[in-house]
């Protein structure tokens, strides 16, 4: 029997397998970029979250710093309340300015932060007061039709 | 006329009792099988022998496989996505549908035609010509030393097998899109990165994988060791093996995909 | 019959659903003699093998082997009894992913601890006895029918048993394969004082080789006597047998209603 050419071709199977599983891993899921071991939680109230859905990025400047990790429905604010798990390395001021966004015309919807100039940092568990609501294409129609109406009228 | 239908329907019943009946063995056998798995995980050697047999000769119709499953993913989404201008998501949609069902599912069904049919022939014929009996009557049980190692070396190859298809498959997606067809490199991986997850998409690809190996592999040594130790008997089974586990591997598919990613995405 | 009784086979009965394969069989075979159980084909013998080898229980009755009942024996302790007890199959059984050095090697690896090269002695002398040393590195495939049952003597006797049994081993062999197993089955029966149970319908060849012979039919010991006492007997079923005869005991048709019914003789006729 030869058991050492056997064990040497489970071995490079083995190893390949693993490999197969660290590139995928590494360089399709991206496992580098967004650790959630270091991170911390934030949240935010939202009038209205449009397709926001969880597991969503949060961009700061169009870098993914975080991902969305739960939406609830708030029945005290009859709001919605979105928790967000952001990479430690990223912090942003107390008054950072959170808006969901969508990438491209029909792209997915994501969170976006926009800085502030506070001195304090956002820490774990705090809350963002700024927010803005997604763009929904209904309203968005009903208010230029209102507009368009208006500029008639006033012809 | 009547009298036929009866029988048709006495026929029916008799079978589903039967099938009941065999998983009822089945279950029974697969518990013996894990109970008597103590031989083949203290002497690896039998495990490792096993491994180059069901993992290392697959690997070439899976490495293949993957290539080109990867390569028409590619140009079918191509094809579709330039549509509507976003051609650089196509790194996305090859990942996703690889990683998420189509690595562990084809590749599940590849080896259950290739290694599953494979095991049970060896064990039917190992039954058929009395090499379990022998084995048998020298003390030595054959379960712990032929089902047992075959079963933990399908179990250990099954992931990695689904790992190299779908690695293949990407690269397969990226050599049709990227090389041939001049979608921006950049694009095509950041897209992919950021749309594939590595807990959602990638460990429940693996879990995914890790069922069907089990599930394939227990089905392939019963199949062999319940045969009816006759030529007909074996190629019998053999057929069972794969028409059963190729079922078995879509209706766990769904199963597991209805758990895995209900409410998410 | 001096020697102490090796195996001891009393009442025993075994049934397949409702079907009695055996009905009360008594034998009694002593250490060191060569035993022939002869009978037709279907006729229990090789149920009668797997009884003495624990791989079924009977219906009622036992098997006494060096004193313990073969039946009772838990798992453990009916491994450790199949230890002293070699088997070869039909056709040799042999695992056909080994070479035939590992198919003797195989129970000295699972059972004992000797070293590599000890195992390698003992191989080789086992091989040398049934004349097969130079085949030790063939695999299966590469042997013929006789050199494949040949090996797998060598493999039942790796463990010097008391006791191995023959599941009918001249099947399918031409004469001079035919009469080397049976030397061989002889030869080391006699050297190694192990005792040796050949199931057969092969009665030539195996009426010059051992010391007893039982008849089985219909799940009953029809006769039994030294081989001399058989060649005499003037049993209808005994002189049917051993002289190959087409019909007597036995009938050459399969029971039947009349051959002039069946053809529907009577009916157009009558």
């Amino acid at each position: 029997m030869q058991r050492t050419t056997m064990d040497l071709w489970v071995g490079l199977f083995v190893v390949t397998g693993v490999i197969a599983l660290m590139i995928l891993s590494l360089k399709v899921g991206n496992l580098n970029v967004y650790n959630p071991s270091q991170s911390y939680v934030i949240t935010g109230n939202f009038e209205n979250i449009g397709g926001l859905k969880v597991r969503a990025p949060v961009k700061g400047a169009g870098v993914v710093v975080g991902r969305v990790t739960d939406i609830q429905f708030s029945t005290q604010t009859y709001d919605a309340i979105v928790t967000m798990s952001l990479d430690s390395r990223f912090t942003f001021p107390k008054d950072t300015f959170a808006s969901i966004l969508t990438s491209g015309l029909l792209g997915e919807q994501y969170i976006g932060l926009a800085a502030g100039g506070d001195d304090v940092m956002l820490k774990d568990g705090d809350k963002v007061m700024k927010t803005n609501s997604a763009m929904v294409l209904e309203e968005l129609i009903g208010r230029f039709l209102f507009d368009k109406a208006a500029k008639d009228d006033s012809l | 006329m009547p009298n036929r239908i009866v029988s048709n329907i006495q026929n029916i019943g008799h079978r589903v009792i039967e099938s009941v009946w065999r998983l009822g063995v089945a279950s029974r056998f697969f518990i013996l099988v894990l109970l008597k798995s103590g031989t083949s995980l203290r002497r690896f050697n039998l495990v490792i022998r096993e491994l180059y047999f069901t993992g290392v000769l697959s690997l070439i119709i899976i490495v293949v496989s993957g290539l080109f499953v990867g390569m028409v993913l590619g140009l079918q989404g191509y094809e579709t996505l330039q549509k509507y201008g976003s051609e650089s998501a196509v790194g996305t949609l090859v990942a996703l549908s690889l990683v998420r069902e189509l690595g562990p599912v084809v590749a599940a069904l590849l080896f259950a035609s290739r290694a599953g049919s494979a095991i049970t022939a060896e064990i039917g014929l190992m039954k058929a010509t009395e090499q379990l009996a022998a084995m048998g009557m020298m003390a030595v049980d054959p379960i712990a030393r032929v089902v047992a190692p075959r079963f933990w070396a399908g179990v250990i190859s099954m992931p990695f097998l689904a790992a190299i298809f779908s690695v293949m498959g990407v690269f397969g997606g990226y050599l049709v899109t990227v090389v041939f067809i001049g979608v921006d490199e950049g694009s095509f991986w950041s897209q992919m990165q950021s749309a594939v997850d590595f807990r959602f998409d990638i460990l429940n690809g693996f879990i995914k994988s890790c069922f069907f190996g089990v599930a394939v592999t227990a089905i392939a040594v019963f199949e062999g060791y319940d045969a009816p130790p006759t030529a007909e008997g074996v190629s019998g089974a053999t057929t069972r093996t794969v028409v059963t586990s190729s079922l078995v591997i879509l209706g766990l598919d769904f199963i597991l995909t209805a758990f895995m990613f209900r409410g998410v995405g | 019959m001096t020697a102490e009784t090796l195996i001891e086979v009393n009442d025993l009965n075994f049934s397949y659903d409702t079907r009695a394969i055996l009905k009360g069989i008594q034998m009694s075979m002593p250490r060191g003699q060569v035993v022939a159980i002869m009978g037709g084909s279907g006729s229990g013998k090789t149920t009668l093998l797997k009884l003495i080898g624990g791989t079924i229980q009977p219906t009622s009755g036992y098997v006494k082997f060096a004193g313990e009942v073969v039946h009772e024996l838990n798992r453990d302790a009916l491994f450790k009894l199949r230890r002293k007890m070699g088997m070869l199959f039909q056709f040799g059984a042999l695992f056909t992913d080994l070479s035939v050095f590992d198919n003797v090697a195989f129970q000295m690896r699972e059972h004992t601890n000797l070293p590599e090269s000890m195992i390698r002695d003992l191989v080789l002398m086992k091989l040398h006895a049934v004349g097969l040393r130079g085949a030790h590195h063939l695999m299966p495939n590469e042997l013929s029918g006789g050199m494949a049952r040949r090996v797998a003597l060598a493999r039942s006797i790796a463990l010097d048993p008391m006791l191995i049994m023959y599941d009918e081993p001249f099947t399918g062999l031409d004469p001079i394969s035919l009469s080397v197993i049976g030397n061989l089955i002889r030869r080391l029966s006699d050297a190694l004082g192990m005792t040796s149970i050949v199931v057969t319908h092969d009665v030539q060849e195996s009426l010059k080789i051992v010391d007893y012979v039982y008849f089985i039919a219909d799940g009953v010991i029809a006769a039994e006597g030294t081989p001399k006492e058989v060649r005499e007997s003037i049993a209808p079923f005994v002189h049917q047998f051993v002289h190959g005869e087409e019909d007597g005991p036995v009938p050459f048709h399969y029971p039947a209603q009349t051959y002039k019914k069946d053809l529907n003789l009577e009916d157009n006729f009558a």
